[in-house]
């Protein structure tokens, strides 16, 4: 069977484009394609990630000025048309100032950058890149940001909730969202979200950092193999 | 004509200013029993040139909305100064 392209767009200052290709490319039947912010062709990719990092050094905000690159015409155009699009960490951030998903990432309320691993329940398993978790299992996967800290205005919260939108929740190992088991102040213990049409999801958490046995957690490893399956099944 | 556009970018304030906490208490540390509080914001200048003030104003605000502030978490205000 023909491999699948799934682009990971590269932007200056993009840190883990490359951990995010080889994650993938541990998917059988997927191939990844490194995608450069400057360009305008997406080379046929049926599927869009946008990779952790510090683009343009987080200048001005993060996320910010990535947004304007050149690709990001064609990105956005690209998740209008309803293809599956995934923002890790600096990912996250570059879809919110997009105007992909909605709210906006500031700094963690303890004020430290925060690199260690996190426990998340996936809340929406219907999507393209959840399909393959259930929602009552917690997830070890690292966090790695001075800047996750998620916030919406109430109407934003709410439209998420009432549309299952929270695609995952920062929680303790039983699997509640306690404060405590917040690390950075995100309204509703808010880890990662989905736009309204599911085609679109962004989180803080590092999938990619545990695609693998070795990296101490695999648990990330089903979010790609979730997206192979859409992508295959089409 | 050259136009200074002064921009002040500050967040809301609905939103935690962890920095501006970290500041004040900073500031209460050495003694400051006065300082109630302190937030900070982002200060930015930009030369523009257009015709007259209203078409400065206007490229002004229009890069604020789109740029310089994100409307989510922040305001910002925004002068203008005619440059000889």
């Amino acid at each position: 069977m023909a491999e699948i392209s799934v682009g990971v767009v590269v932007f200056p200052g993009s840190n883990c484009d490359h951990d995010t290709e080889y994650a993938l490319a541990s998917i059988e039947g997927i191939r990844p394609v490194m995608l450069w912010h400057n360009e305008h062709d997406l080379q046929g990719v049926k599927a869009i990630l946008l990779p952790g990092g510090f683009s343009y050094g987080d200048y001005l905000r993060a996320g910010a000025i990535a947004r304007f690159s050149p690709i990001m015409k064609e990105v956005i155009e690209f998740a209008n048309r309803g293809f599956p699009v995934l923002g890790i960490c600096n990912g996250f951030q570059v879809l919110l100032e997009s105007g992909l998903l909605e709210g906006a990432l500031s700094r963690n309320r303890g004020m430290k950058f925060l690199c260690r691993q996190t426990t998340i329940r996936p809340v929406n398993c219907s999507t393209m890149f959840t399909s393959l978790y259930r929602d009552d299992e917690v997830l070890t996967i690292p966090i790695a940001h001075g800047e996750g800290n998620y916030f919406a205005p109430p109407d934003v919260l709410k439209s998420l909730i009432d549309n299952d939108q929270i695609a995952f929740q920062y929680t303790d190992e039983n699997g509640r969202a306690s404060d405590e088991a917040n690390p950075n102040g995100s309204l509703l213990n808010i880890a990662g979200i989905v736009n309204r049409q599911g085609n679109v999801l962004g989180l803080m958490p590092h999938p990619e950092r545990a695609s693998s046995r070795l990296l101490g957690s695999d648990d990330g490893r089903r979010m790609f193999e979730s997206l192979y399956q859409h992508l295959s099944a089409r | 004509m050259p136009y200074l556009a002064k921009i002040k970018v500050t967040l809301r304030q609905s939103i935690l200013d962890v920095q501006g906490k970290a500041v004040e208490h900073a500031l209460k540390n050495l003694g400051y029993n006065s300082v109630e509080s302190a937030r900070i914001g982002k200060y930015i200048e930009v030369t523009i040139n257009e015709a007259d003030r209203e078409q400065a104003e206007r490229v002004g605000n229009e890069i604020c909305q789109k740029l310089l502030s994100n409307p989510v978490m922040e305001n910002y205000s925004l002068e203008l100064e005619k440059v000889n």
